[in-house]
């Protein structure tokens, strides 16, 4: 991005650059976003992060996080306690998750432990959130509920965007290459399942994008280091621009697409009274219109995915 | 005598012994650090914001640190007797206090980050060492700060004063003056005062001390940058 574009101005950084926590980003005519501070006419950062500059708005996303629950998140969580009438989740966060037993069964009496057991790994969404961060869960929705078998990874929640890809573009495309399940939680947690063999090539190939999430022409590098794994041949250089695109710009916007998503609602004033699931709903049958279902492998498709594309349909 | 060294190990007043920091050496927890300073090496683990199993320490607005300072037997010429004692309580209770000024736990209350400093080898000035250790892994785990804080210590020895003490100066010297504080804005966060000190001999150390953990900022800075920059 350019300087200058900002006239008289001070800023101090570009985008993507890296940051430390109490670097002096900018003075205070830009406005302080998530992962910044105002100190004394100057706005500064404090996490170590990239920098995102968007429309004065000035931001850092950083390069390590903990989770922190939030109302619609998708969450993968393992069932830590059970108790007389609700089960308590470990989310991967500070906090921990209760799922109440009238979100599972309604008004009917069951035995609890007979239905979800300690150790048990369930998909779940975050229903609501208190004061004091405690998370709600639900199972309502597409795909929810317990995982059988498969293996469990966990990485930093803040490149959960990047494992996805623009559009899902990399998990897809590992998805394609390995042939294995792959669902992921917005707390970092993903689960893979398929042949033992693919779910550890899955593994690492995860751990290695959480690794050089930062860097850019990742999405092409990890498919040739999968097809030299899978199929022991390099791929054939193809030029895609689209990777390319993905990788300079899709990363700080993805990031916050849910918060850029209700700004530009609250701008153009569009689509206002539609909630998540008409939503979801809408995107799922233009998907089969379109003849594009890939992204419904197994019981992947969450609606963290039909939020990116939703952004698409704009 | 002018221009030749006044000190033991060859330095001048104004200059620190090598330091090297290390981010990111530890897989499991969230954030480490390992730190050499002379003869000093500390490693510092960070794990958090985390759930808390001590209720009565937890805040409902804000979440809250804790610091263990612990050194290992085999870090000293003589065998120290493991487990805490009277100093490295003290240390582990300054070493929280120092830092947590500069921690932004508001969006994480009911939490708790814990950060464990080790002293595998020491060689005097490790309670700063430690501390500017300890706010390099709080940074290597992306807890929100609003500085890294930075240790370093001045002390008077032979009638001079000077930057940085080594253990043997820090042992036969007259005075101690261990400081952190948080670099862009000059704050203080951490002052102690050991031994005898004149009011201009005080200002004179603490503009000392002030000036080398400048000088450590900055290789704090460049050691973070070198972890994510160096691949």
């Amino acid at each position: 991005m350019d300087n200058n574009a900002y006239g008289d101005f001070m800023i101090y950084v570009d985008n993507k650059d890296l940051v430390i926590p109490g670097q002096i980003l900018a003075d205070d005519e830009f406005y302080p976003g998530r992962g910044t501070f105002k100190d004394s006419g100057n706005i500064c950062s404090s996490v170590m992060g990239l920098v995102s500059l968007r429309n004065k708005k000035i931001r850092v996303i950083p390069l390590k996080s903990k989770y922190v629950p939030k109302k619609g998140d998708v969450v993968i969580g393992k069932i830590s306690d059970v108790k007389f009438s609700m089960w308590e989740l470990d989310i991967n966060s500070p906090y921990s998750g209760m799922l109440p037993a009238f979100e599972v069964f309604g008004r009917e009496k069951k035995e609890l432990n007979k239905v979800f057991d300690i150790g048990d790994v369930l998909f779940l969404r975050v229903v609501e959130v208190d004061e004091v961060k405690k998370a709600k869960l639900g199972l309502k929705g597409r795909g929810m509920g317990k995982f059988k078998g498969g293996v469990i990874v966990d990485i930093t929640p803040t490149k959960v965007p990047r494992l996805i890809g623009k559009k899902g573009s990399m998990i897809n495309m590992i998805k394609d290459k390995t042939k294995c399940n792959i669902v992921v939680g917005q707390n970092g947690l993903v689960w893979v399942s398929g042949d033992k063999e693919m779910e550890n090539i899955t593994k690492d190939i995860i751990k290695l994008i959480e690794a050089e999430a930062h860097t850019s022409g990742l999405t092409d590098r990890i498919k040739n280091k999968l097809t030299l794994i899978i199929d022991g041949e390099e791929a054939v250089e193809e030029e895609d621009f689209d990777d390319y695109f993905d990788d300079q710009l899709e990363k700080p916007k993805l990031q916050n697409f849910k918060d850029e998503l209700e700004q530009e609602e609250l701008e153009e004033k569009k689509n206002d009274d539609k909630d998540f699931i008409d939503s979801y709903k809408e995107i799922k049958k233009q998907n089969k219109k379109d003849n594009k279902n890939s992204l419904s492998v197994g019981k992947s498709n969450t609606n963290f995915y039909s939020i990116l594309n939703k952004k698409d349909d704009y | 005598m002018i221009g030749s060294s006044l000190r033991e190990d060859g330095r001048e007043y104004n200059e620190l012994r090598p330091l090297k920091i290390e981010v990111g050496v530890l897989d499991r927890a969230d954030g480490s650090a390992y730190l050499e300073v002379g003869g000093n090496k500390i490693l510092v683990a960070v794990y958090g914001p985390r759930e808390s199993y001590i209720r009565r320490l937890l805040k409902p607005n804000t979440g809250v640190i804790r610091c263990r300072y612990n050194m290992a037997p085999f870090s000293v010429d003589d065998r120290k007797r493991p487990g805490p004692d009277r100093r490295s309580s003290e240390i582990s209770k300054i070493t929280a206090d120092a830092l947590r000024p500069a921690l932004m736990l508001e969006n994480y209350p009911r939490s708790m980050v814990d950060v464990f400093i080790e002293v595998i080898e020491a060689e005097g000035g490790t309670r700063c060492a430690g501390i500017t250790a300890a706010s390099v892994a709080l940074a290597d785990a992306g807890i929100p700060m609003k500085d890294i804080v930075v240790g370093c210590a001045a002390g008077k020895v032979n009638n001079e004063i000077v930057l940085d003490l080594s253990e043997v100066e820090d042992k036969e010297g007259q005075a101690d003056l261990p400081l952190a504080i948080m670099p862009r804005t000059g704050e203080i966060t951490l002052l102690q005062s050991d031994g005898d000190l004149s009011e201009s001999e005080f200002s004179k150390a603490l503009e000392l001390a002030m000036d080398g953990c400048m000088q450590v900022s900055e290789i704090q800075k460049e050691a973070l940058r070198k972890k994510y920059t160096d691949e």
